[in-house]
């Protein structure tokens, strides 16, 4: 029996969400008394996994496996969580792993949870907290099944370093048929993406046009955040659609959610319900936001942000 | 060309959500009932298909005869037929194996699903179903084009567009961009007097597994009052988030 966990990589780096998978499946092995096995494709550089108490790293490597298909990477987390009779497969919220997730979950005849935000209230049968409604509520739901996997959300068990001992074991891919072929892949290198973001900084109507979106972009540089913006700024073509946060957006779940400009329409605030401390500023004090908020100042973003970011540079510099 | 649109039958975004049965079903009092938005952008991309190449577009939900108003909305904004599988459903994959066996019968070409519902959030039915009809999936779909037996489409990808090609038949996962806010049918007169007319099936639920169950739900523990940071003093700002909520 074992904890399995998918730990992905991006040009050939552990990313930062899997250490979190791995601290929270830590948690799971340790409270069943079963190892922690994580999974990861392509991926040479492996030892930092075992640093955050990952115990085995099942390591596979294909050409085949170079563009995401999550017919086939849910095919090869299925035989390892298969072979190793695993009990819970815990998956991010990255787009890619909530692709795989429900394919996996046929494939393992399992249950699926996701956007749980805590350890497992029970094990016996496996009851998960999640988020639904958009951030509006949660559901307590049992999964009494003989494997589950567990979609954890972002920023919801933190990062927690526990050192083990790490045995890689490189295994073949297996192969699917599949006539579904990525053409074409076009990333932003260089920038945090929300889904992975710490602190996220966004903007809405209240910054006047596009051209003022270099205020959201530096601040957001100063901090090493994501952009982000309010449903209005996307559906105006101010900023692409990748960025729109809300109920038909994207959600956040970050650390720290500072909002520039956005009035905090529902919608708005169910997508950052998630997010830890939020931050708003707005000229609007009545704006619904500052119900939402933790901290808040009233006054002119064009004043107050550059301000923001010349005080923030210095206190990063102390 | 056969579509299907897997339409979720949801409270409305500006709902307050409230439980009732000591907490352990949503209450409905009050609620106004829309088609799920991520499955409404899917439906009018299939009403396009419709338009310009011929497509029947069939939609089906799986629910109790509450859901027939938003069936008949979807018909009025264009959709040909309507099915609605008897069951209240369990969970995300109880749905997904009434979804299969429909498809089964009817051989769709494109199934369009939401990407998620905004009420439970599962983000499991479409994916599921793909699996369970060993069809091409994509999800997080903004753009879909499909010609003969090819289709091409682009995913929302963290922080970029994935472009892929395959064969029919496939699953999409529909959400904002694959149409636009603007381009969302609004049901006219016309639409709606038709919409009475087209066929609504009741379908009997085959009633498959059940793999998980609600036991309760929660509401967030409310909010303390905001802190008020003059605009003059940002340093007290960045004092608050360095010391007191320890984010930077």
């Amino acid at each position: 029996m074992a904890i399995v966990i998918y730990a992905e990589s991006e040009n050939g780096k552990i990313k930062k969400i899997a250490f979190e998978l791995a601290s929270y499946g830590r948690a799971l092995a340790d409270k069943m008394g079963i190892p922690l096995i994580a999974v990861t494709f392509n991926q040479e550089e492996n030892d930092l996994l075992g640093s955050h108490g990952v115990e085995k790293v099942i390591k596979i490597s294909d050409e085949s496996l170079n563009d995401f298909n999550a017919k086939q990477y849910a095919k090869n987390i299925a035989t390892v969580a298969k072979d190793n009779q695993a009990k819970m497969v815990v998956l991010s919220a990255s787009a890619n792993a909530k692709y795989l997730a429900p394919i996996l979950a046929v494939g393992l005849s399992a249950g699926y949870a996701s956007n749980v935000v805590a350890l497992p209230e029970s094990f016996h049968p496996l009851r998960v907290k999640r988020s639904c409604f958009t951030n509006k509520a949660f559901n307590i739901s049992n999964l009494d099944n003989e494997v589950n996997i567990i979609g954890l959300s972002s920023n919801s068990y933190g990062i927690k370093e526990d050192p083990k001992s790490l045995e890689v074991i490189e295994k073949d891919s297996v192969p699917v048929n599949s006539t579904l072929k990525v053409e074409k892949v076009e990333k932003v290198t260089g920038k945090v993406t929300i889904a992975e973001a710490d602190i996220v900084v966004s903007g809405g109507r209240g910054l006047k046009g596009p051209e003022n979106w270099h205020l959201i972009e530096d601040l957001a540089d100063t901090l090493g955040a994501a952009t982000a913006c309010s449903k209005p700024v996307s559906d105006m073509g101010w900023r692409p659609h990748g960025e729109h946060v809300g109920q038909t957006g994207k959600p956040v779940a970050s650390n720290l959610y500072i909002a520039v400009g956005v009035s905090g329409a529902i919608q708005h605030l169910a997508g950052i319900n998630s997010s830890k401390v939020k931050v708003v500023i707005n000229n609007d004090p009545e704006a619904p936001f500052f119900k939402a908020a933790d901290y808040g100042i009233v006054g002119d973003a064009f004043e107050v942000v550059p301000n923001l970011i010349n005080k923030l540079k210095a206190f990063k510099e102390q | 060309m056969k579509i299907l649109v897997c339409i979720s039958h949801v409270p409305d975004t500006t709902s307050k959500i409230n439980f009732t049965d000591e907490d352990s079903s949503f209450d409905t009092n009050g609620v106004q009932f829309i088609i799920n938005p991520n499955d409404e952008f899917g439906l009018t991309r299939a009403i396009w298909m419709q338009q310009q190449q011929g497509a029947e577009v069939t939609v089906v939900t799986v629910g109790d005869n509450s859901c027939e108003s938003t069936l008949r909305k979807c018909l009025a904004i264009g959709a040909n037929k309507a099915l609605r599988i008897d069951l209240k459903p369990s969970d995300g994959f109880e749905v997904a194996q009434e979804l299969a066996n429909i498809c089964k019968k009817e051989n769709y070409d494109i199934i369009i699903a939401g990407r998620e519902s905004i009420d439970y959030n599962g983000a499991m039915v479409p994916g599921m179903l793909a699996a369970l009809l060993d069809y091409n999936f994509i999800t997080n779909c903004i753009e879909l084009t499909v010609d003969g037996d090819d289709a091409k489409a682009s995913r929302e990808i963290d922080g970029g567009i994935e472009t892929v090609s395959c064969k029919l038949p496939i699953v999409i996962g529909a959400q904002k961009g694959l149409v636009e806010e603007k381009d969302l049918i609004i049901p006219n007169m016309r639409g709606i007097m038709q919409a009475r007319q087209k066929p609504l099936e009741v379908v009997q639920a085959i009633k498959g597994t059940i793999r998980s169950s609600i036991i309760k739900f929660e509401k967030p523990s409310p909010k303390g009052a905001v802190k008020l940071v003059s605009a003059d003093d940002i340093d007290q700002l960045i004092d608050l988030l360095h010391n007191e909520a320890k984010v930077i």
